[in-house]
């Protein structure tokens, strides 16, 4: 049994709201030097797969490749 | 003419059938793991919140079988709406390009709005290019994105098919669309016109009770001229 994170964060160019709004506070609340937020999805998958199953997950669920991209990291055994 | 309206878990399409009806259309609800629409005319993805809309709005909606059918209609030239969380079902299935995100400032938004109709290639209705219309939009997730190459091709082969207006049909002011949608875009067809989905709800706009017939355009329009083009 393994277990992979997935990180799924919109590709550039497309809007991010969560992303804009938090930038937008935390210069409100002081904070300087805060270039930019993106704010995506975290997905932790544990199953019996390997890498190559995970990423037709997420092509054909997880994410949609005309507003995502995805980042697929082992993190050993579950 | 017969209309199959799709039902998923989570939509609310009793006031798309009912709009149909009062138009003089037969309308059918098909549930979503219907495998056969070779019955019908043409055939609705209405609003609602298809699964719960979980994962993104439509992903789960878009595996369903009856979608495949669907995709299969569309294929042979049949004529397909969808309507709000319909039209973000189709872009997820690919039938139209783009994606619906969720709104730009966050808040769900209900209420009527205006919108231009555009010279498009829409088989859907035949409302004149620059008719301006009052339908209720009622959605969280309707800010339409593509990349700029598709915005040019929906352009330049006139897949725009309704964009967010000033009362007198002029465009608005950058960034007014109520959800933030690229180019004001609240529909847009396929290449062939057969395929149209919208954000606002024209079946919610078929009674001077319930605040304008505007909507009922997108319903009569369609019985003249889809009848017998249906897969």
């Amino acid at each position: 049994m393994a277990r992979y994170e997935v990180y799924v964060t919109y590709k550039e160019g497309v809007f991010d709201p969560p992303g804009a709004m938090a930038e937008r506070v935390l210069a409100n609340l002081g904070f300087g030097g805060v270039n930019s937020v993106s704010v995506g999805k975290f997905i932790e998958i544990d199953a019996d797969a390997d890498i190559e199953s995970v990423r037709k997950m997420c092509d054909q669920l997880l994410a949609n490749p005309v507003i995502e991209d995805y980042r697929i990291i082992v993190a050993g055994e579950a | 003419m017969h209309l199959g309206v799709v039902r998923f878990p989570g939509s609310n399409c009793d006031d798309v059938a009912y709009a149909a009806r009062s138009c003089g259309i037969g309308v059918e609800c098909v549930w979503h793991d219907e495998t056969d629409l070779a019955r019908f005319d043409g055939i609705i993805v209405p609003g609602g919140f298809s699964y719960g809309d979980y994962i993104r709005y439509g992903a789960v909606a878009r595996l369903s079988p009856i979608m495949a059918e669907v995709a299969r209609f569309a294929e042979r030239g049949g004529p397909v709406m969808g309507i709000g969380n319909g039209f973000q079902i189709l872009a997820e299935s690919h039938l139209l390009p783009g994606a619906l995100l969720r709104n730009e400032g966050l808040k769900f938004v209900c209420r009527t709005e205006t919108l231009r109709v555009e010279q498009s290639v829409c088989r859907w209705f035949d409302l004149p290019a620059g008719e301006v219309v009052e339908i209720p939009v009622s959605h969280g997730g309707g800010h339409y994105y593509c990349d700029e190459q598709t915005l040019s091709r929906l352009q330049d082969s006139g897949q725009i098919v309704l964009r967010y207006s000033e009362r007198d049909g002029s465009r608005l002011p950058a960034g007014c669309a109520p959800d933030g949608s690229l180019d004001d875009i609240a529909g847009i067809c396929n290449e062939r016109g057969n395929v149209f989905g919208l954000m606002p709800h024209p079946e919610r706009a078929v009674d001077p009770l319930t605040g304008g017939t505007d909507g009922r355009a997108f319903f009569t329009a369609a019985v003249k001229h889809l009848a017998g083009t249906g897969g």
